[in-house]
């Protein structure tokens, strides 16, 4: 994962260095809007205010920066609003892959044909995490505890990326598992935590604190090879001692939530080239690299073409699970 | 007693020079985010969010959380001068604290409102100190059946109380069940009752129906009777502040009832909306002065006050303690942690002592300086009631427009605010109750979340929420609740039938 992302970097730095005398040619003038697509607090909020932070400290733009959260509707209401502000170059979405995933099988008045792509900035990883008490010690166990008695998969809305995966471990692990869905993956936490659901996928970030406190413990992740090292967790774990789920016989490779970065649609391309060098700048700040670590997310840097081919990808396997769900809408 | 050694340790770092002054200054911040509709501390906290990331995390919760207190009294500020609550958990305060106001007592309905939210406060944080692990123990043990049956009984103390009648109240429950079913919904994904507006999708903001519903809803029926067009003589009266806050203790019983319903309310993660409301009805049901509820009474500001600033205050426990936030600011605050690089959850305690306890004791300290700071100013917020109508009219009009333009920059806010207006007025006229409706709005769909999620785990079978104790009491009490009016008026029928005319009067003295 490590080295795909630095070759991705290093190809992206390379079309950014053709880039940059255009964006040079485009200035904001007025002040800049970033849109979470998330309630305050959130990992989408999160992400927007640490950007935007980075930019004030840096000064790398002489224009202020307002935050402003639109997470109405699962993040539909921040992305229609970028729908309507087209031509706008002031307003910048940040999101995450629902900007392709909602339009697939809600019916929500955009699509991300909409917007114009920026980056995808940051990937957060999936762990499978059961109660800190359970007796299955790796994703084999649970998979065959599954088998013969029906499980409670918590997670975070409906139709959105916990489900699907949860629809994926269903698949590859032959097991049937019920479904039900919170507001939000923080909710799903507690809840495992009171024993009332049997697992979760959440995000790294999610349950950190959980499992630091001995309430719940990471089966085994979503990822083709263990997470990077980082400082330990609990007294004896840290994220690289958690296996793979391959490694553990439940064969989902990579299942990745990129946090994407848009602008409205029919901008010009000189106006999305400062975007794209703007969060460039941002990453190679040292407050970039502390975020990405408290996080637990991966660092990585996809646009233009990349970020095409990434988001093709996801919605052609999304478009198949959502299929044999029957969540497409017509 | 460790719990107390810590604490006193917390006292070493909250009580100095900078951080009091932080206190201030996030108090006094609070109280104009708090004051000004449309703002409300979660935007302010998220403001402020920013110039805290170079600072201490224990110095930056305690700007923070200094700015919630400030903001949840200034809240009330609003509720009880021009009945426009400003955050959820203050509607209640509303229903007594306005009528007061407007009787030329507003400077006894503010200090009386802070003096209990005080008390409601101190409570709440001596629970923290002294309960902490065993808190945190009882919210784990909520699932959705058990928040269901804690929404329920919400609910059911509020419907059941009487008043209006029931079948009115009713109707106002599933107008305001059907508007909070706007939107995308949690558990199908689908959305629903957008009637092809696309910017319905994200639902109806509390503030712009409640905005609506009472500030113009209000004005209108004000405008029609023109009783209000006089200007409320009211003298900025120093003495009368402490005469209020000295009045307190007779009401010992709802003070305490109140602020136990707060805590309860804020732990079992019902927050701080769902106490007030809670609290309110119960008092209505239990004071002796339960009948004239509605017009003034001082147990009616108490009540939701106590309960309510009660239930902010433990709410942050869970926060803490198992990363749950139970209302929007504590959500924000907790994406300030993440930030600042704490991670909050049991290890916050074991980790991050100084910071913990630092930040419970400020939470003393930071309530004496707001209710310090807010009892000052209750002169001059009641002096406002002295501008005569025809010049605060405008103004309220100007204040929601620009309120509900600001929740989320939308014009078609400011049209449906509008249109709250009149749905407010029209239950006015017709003696339609408006709370259950608020009540439905604001917890409505959680309630309704909480429910299928419980039937998904259950495979559709009820006998989920009589699955254990904890769940089976809950629901036998909000059962209890909704018929014991009925009950009561079935054995009143059954000693002597009750006299027409004393119906309608009782029934139109409680329009709230």
């Amino acid at each position: 994962m490590r080295s795909t992302s630095a070759l991705l970097l290093s190809a992206a730095a390379v079309v950014l260095a053709g880039t940059m005398p255009a964006s040079a040619a485009w200035q904001p003038q007025k002040p800049i809007e970033f849109v979470a697509t998330a309630g305050p607090g959130g990992g989408t909020d999160n992400l927007a205010r640490a950007v935007q932070n980075i930019i004030t400290k840096y000064k790398l733009t002489e224009q202020p920066i307002v935050v402003v959260n639109k997470g109405g509707g699962s993040g539909a209401e921040g992305y229609v609003y970028g729908k309507v502000s087209a031509g706008d170059p002031y307003k910048v979405i940040f999101g995450t892959s629902n900007a392709w995933q909602q339009p697939l099988v809600s019916k929500v008045a955009f699509n991300y044909t909409d917007l114009t792509p920026i980056a995808a900035m940051a990937q957060d990883e999936f762990l499978l995490w059961v109660k800190q008490d359970a007796p299955y010690k790796t994703a084999g166990d649970y998979l065959k505890a599954a088998a013969s008695s029906e499980f409670k998969m918590g997670g975070a809305q409906s139709k959105d990326t916990d489900e699907v995966l949860t629809r994926m471990i269903e698949k590859t692990g032959h097991v049937k598992l019920t479904y039900i869905p919170f507001k939000s993956g923080a909710e799903a936490a507690v809840q495992l935590a009171g024993g009332h659901i049997d697992s979760h996928v959440n995000n790294p970030s999610e349950s950190l604190g959980q499992w630091r406190g001995g309430t719940q413990r990471p089966l085994c992740a979503f990822s083709p090879k263990r997470l990077p090292q980082g400082p330990k967790i609990t007294a004896t774990e840290g994220w690289s001692d958690v296996p793979t789920c391959v490694e553990q016989g439940l064969d989902i490779k990579q299942y990745e939530q990129p946090r994407t970065v848009w602008l409205p649609g029919k901008v010009t391309p000189d106006q999305a080239a400062f975007y794209v060098d703007l969060m460039k700048k941002v990453q190679a700040t040292p407050e970039w690299k502390d975020y990405i670590e408290k996080t637990s997310q991966v660092d990585t840097f996809l646009t233009g073409g990349d970020f095409d081919k990434f988001i093709k990808e996801d919605l052609e396997h999304l478009k198949q699970v959502a299929s044999e769900q029957g969540w497409l809408i017509k | 007693m460790d719990n107390l050694q810590e604490l006193l340790h917390g006292f070493t770092i909250a009580v100095t020079v900078p951080h009091l002054v932080l206190m201030v200054i996030g108090v006094l911040l609070g109280i104009l985010v708090g004051v000004l509709p449309g703002l409300g501390a979660p935007n302010g906290v998220s403001l402020l969010l920013p110039l805290t990331f170079g600072m201490q995390p224990v110095s930056a919760i305690i700007l923070l959380s200094s700015m919630y207190w400030g903001a949840l009294f200034g809240g009330s500020v609003t509720s009880i001068l021009f009945n426009i609550p400003g955050e959820p958990s203050s509607v209640a305060t509303t229903f007594d604290g306005y009528p007061m106001a407007r009787d030329g007592r507003p400077t006894t309905a503010l200090a009386t409102a802070f003096g209990s939210a005080a008390f409601g406060a101190l409570v709440g944080v001596i629970l923290i100190t002294f309960l902490a692990s065993w808190v945190a123990q009882v919210a784990l043990a909520f699932g959705p059946p058990e928040y269901f049956a804690v929404y329920f009984l919400a609910f059911a103390s509020f419907v059941g109380m009487g008043g209006a009648a029931p079948i009115k109240t009713v109707v106002a429950l599933a107008i305001g069940f059907a508007i909070a079913a706007i939107g995308i919904d949690t558990v199908s994904g689908s959305v629903r009752l957008t009637m092809g507006v696309d910017e319905l999708v994200k639902g109806v903001s509390f503030v712009v129906a409640v905005m609506g519903l009472f500030g113009i809803g209000e004005l209108l029926v004000a405008v029609e009777e023109e009783v209000h067009a006089r200007a409320v003589s009211s003298k900025i009266d120093w003495g009368e502040v402490f005469r209020a806050v000295a009045r307190l203790p007779r009401h010992g019983v709802a003070l305490l009832r109140s602020a136990a319903i707060g805590c309860w309310m804020g732990i079992t993660p019902g927050g701080p909306t769902a106490a007030s409301f809670m609290s309110y009805g119960i008092a209505r049901r239990f004071s002796r002065r339960g009948r004239h509820f509605g017009t003034g009474e001082v147990e009616g500001i108490i009540s939701p006050e106590t309960a309510d600033h009660a239930a902010g205050t433990s709410a942050l426990l869970p926060m803490l303690s198992l990363g749950i936030p139970g209302s929007a600011t504590a959500a924000v605050m907790m994406g300030g942690l993440m930030i600042w690089g704490l991670n909050p959850g049991p290890m916050l305690f074991v980790d991050q002592k100084d910071f913990v306890w630092g930040l419970i004791a400020s939470m003393y300290v930071g309530n004496i300086v707001a209710v310090a700071l807010v009892l000052l100013t209750v002169p001059v917020f009641a002096a406002l009631m002295r501008i005569p109508f025809v010049i605060i009219a405008p103004l309220i009009v100007i204040i929601c427009v620009v309120g509900a333009y600001s929740v989320s920059n939308s014009y078609l806010d400011v049209v449906m605010m509008l249109g709250f207006g009149i749905v407010g007025y029209l239950f006015k006229k017709l003696f339609y109750p408006l709370a259950p409706l608020v009540l439905a709005i604001v917890i409505g769909d959680k309630a309704e979340d909480a429910f299928r999620q419980s039937m998904l785990m259950s495979k559709g079978s009820l006998g989920i929420f009589f699955a254990n104790r904890l769940v089976t009491c809950l629901v036998v009490a909000g059962i209890a609740l909704l018929l014991l009016p009925l009950v009561l008026q079935l054995t009143r029928i059954w000693r002597k039938p009750t006299s027409p005319a004393h119906e309608t009067t009782s029934q139109e003295k409680v329009i709230i």
